[in-house]
């Protein structure tokens, strides 16, 4: 056991525009309208976790274009992984993607991104909120879960176990703006040209964007009209509602729907997803 | 067997196709007490979305389903009623009928909650003979409070937190609809069977 007690924490000292905590999300609740949540770019989560020491469950914080600024109130190790982003612990530079130890009471600034959208902060031993239906995570459609962070909030702790052997240097690349659809259980709502519209076409990523959905402008996909009884939605699905202009159903996404799903985003590309900022072009790409 | 329909979605996702939101509701209650390992089984209003798990294996199974057995076991909630909505009046003028005998035929027939969606613990009950059906507002409200009791089309529904909402209002319940501190946080989950009775 590690001599500190598990109520260590953590104080925010400014959300920035939108952060929350996050782990793998909620599982078995759909049935009841609770969406999954869970850390949008997953692969970042994750690494941010590892980098730590942390186990797979461990919640960290999600930041949304603009950082976070934190104070630890005892010395803490942590990580930042995601978006990039400058570091700062007491006013120095520290590197992202890397275990920094902090002193306790340093102010811990994560800079707002300079690519992409959602940096992670992961901590060791995880942030130790309250689970409310097995996850402590927050879900922004219907605000199941801890609410988002605010200032003066204060985090607890778990308790960390050893730190892991320094890894060697990580490099992440980023990754091509391309997401690869599987053909959905509404594909045939589009005709031949509706998919040959959608193959190869590049998208600009819309500003209202969030963790329910990635909306896309560009060419409109000519649809089948009518509508479809309300049916269970997965995560990835792309749904093209009469306006044309395809929605991929991100982490938070509501459970059930009554537009048609086309089409679904490899799982892989989830994580593109996550870091797309409006604006950004992207390129569908039809298996 | 029924006749149903798989649909995939995607690699590790099928929906199955069924007749009504009864049917759908019956076979996620089946699916889930079936030893099918699956994420989430969500019921909707004609099909049940298995996630999570091998489609081919969710077809081999439902062979073995049948839409028409026993009813779901689910126990029988009752629901006390303040029938004092804004669109009683509206509903009786729909029904051609008074206020109060909407509320008798509201008390005296018995739900099933098939689905929920829209917002955690909202749930859609079925139940409403189709010459009842009724439509939604035609420009929702910005606000509906919590326990509100609508009708829209042939469903009835309670609202577990406040939201818009376009359903017509017949009346306000007391009832905990969601509690995530409970081992049920949805009062009414699918496959629940609900009763409505009046509180003067």
């Amino acid at each position: 056991m590690t001599p500190e007690g598990p109520t260590g924490v953590v104080e925010v000292v400014d959300p920035g525009p939108l952060s929350t905590l996050q782990d793998r999300g909620r599982r078995g609740w759909a049935h009841l309208g609770v969406p999954r949540a869970g850390a949008l770019d997953g692969s970042a989560a994750a690494l941010a976790r590892r980098l730590v020491g942390g186990r797979p469950d461990d919640a960290v914080v999600e930041t949304t274009v603009g950082g976070v600024v934190l104070r630890p109130h005892r010395a803490v190790t942590l990580a930042v992984t995601g978006a990039t982003c400058a570091v700062q612990v007491g006013g120095r530079a520290v590197a992202h993607g890397a275990p920094v130890t902090v002193p306790a009471g340093a102010r811990v600034t994560v800079g707002a991104a300079e690519t992409g959208v959602r940096s992670y902060v992961a901590f060791a031993g995880g942030v130790d909120v309250a689970p409310v239906l097995g996850s402590r995570s927050t879900d922004t459609l219907a605000w199941v879960g801890p609410p988002r962070l605010a200032a003066g909030d204060l985090l607890p702790l778990g308790a960390a176990g050893p730190l892991p052997e320094p890894p060697a240097a990580i490099v992440v690349r980023p990754r091509d703006p391309v997401l690869r659809l599987r053909r959905g259980p509404r594909a045939d709502w589009l005709d031949r040209a509706g998919w040959s519209r959608l193959d190869g076409t590049s998208y600009v990523v819309a500003a209202d964007s969030d963790r329910v959905g990635l909306r896309l402008d560009g060419p409109r996909v000519a649809r089948r009209g009518g509508e479809l009884p309300s049916e269970g939605i997965v995560l990835g699905a792309v749904q093209v509602p009469p306006s044309g202009q395809p929605v991929v159903f991100l982490a938070d996404h509501p459970t059930t729907g009554g537009y048609p799903v086309v089409a679904v985003v490899e799982e892989d590309d989830l994580d593109v997803c996550a870091q797309l900022r409006p604006g950004d072009e992207v390129v569908l790409r039809v298996l | 067997m029924t006749d149903v329909e798989v649909v995939e979605v995607g690699e590790r996702a099928c929906l199955v196709e069924v007749e009504d939101a009864v049917a759908a509701a019956s076979l996620a209650t089946w699916l889930r007490g079936s030893g099918l390992r699956a994420e989430e089984v969500v019921p909707a209003a004609r099909s049940v979305l298995v996630d999570g798990a091998d489609p081919a294996a969710v077809r081999e199974l439902l062979p073995r389903w049948t839409a028409h057995g026993a009813p779901p076991p689910g126990s029988v909630v009752r629901v006390e009623v303040r029938y004092t909505g804004p669109d009683l009046a509206r509903v009786a003028d729909h029904w051609g009928c008074t206020p109060e005998e909407v509320v008798d035929l509201h008390t005296s027939l018995e739900f099933t909650s098939t689905f929920c969606g829209f917002a955690p613990g909202f749930a859609y009950l079925a139940g409403l003979p189709a010459d009842r059906a009724v439509p939604r507002l035609e420009s929702p409200r910005p606000r509906v409070a919590p326990g509100s009791v609508g009708l829209a089309d042939t469903w009835c529904g309670v609202y577990p937190t406040a939201s818009p909402g376009g359903w017509l209002l017949i009346g306000t319940t007391d009832a905990d609809l969601w509690d995530v501190g409970r081992a049920e946080p949805a009062l009414l989950a699918p496959g629940t069977r609900v009763r409505f009775e009046a509180r003067r």
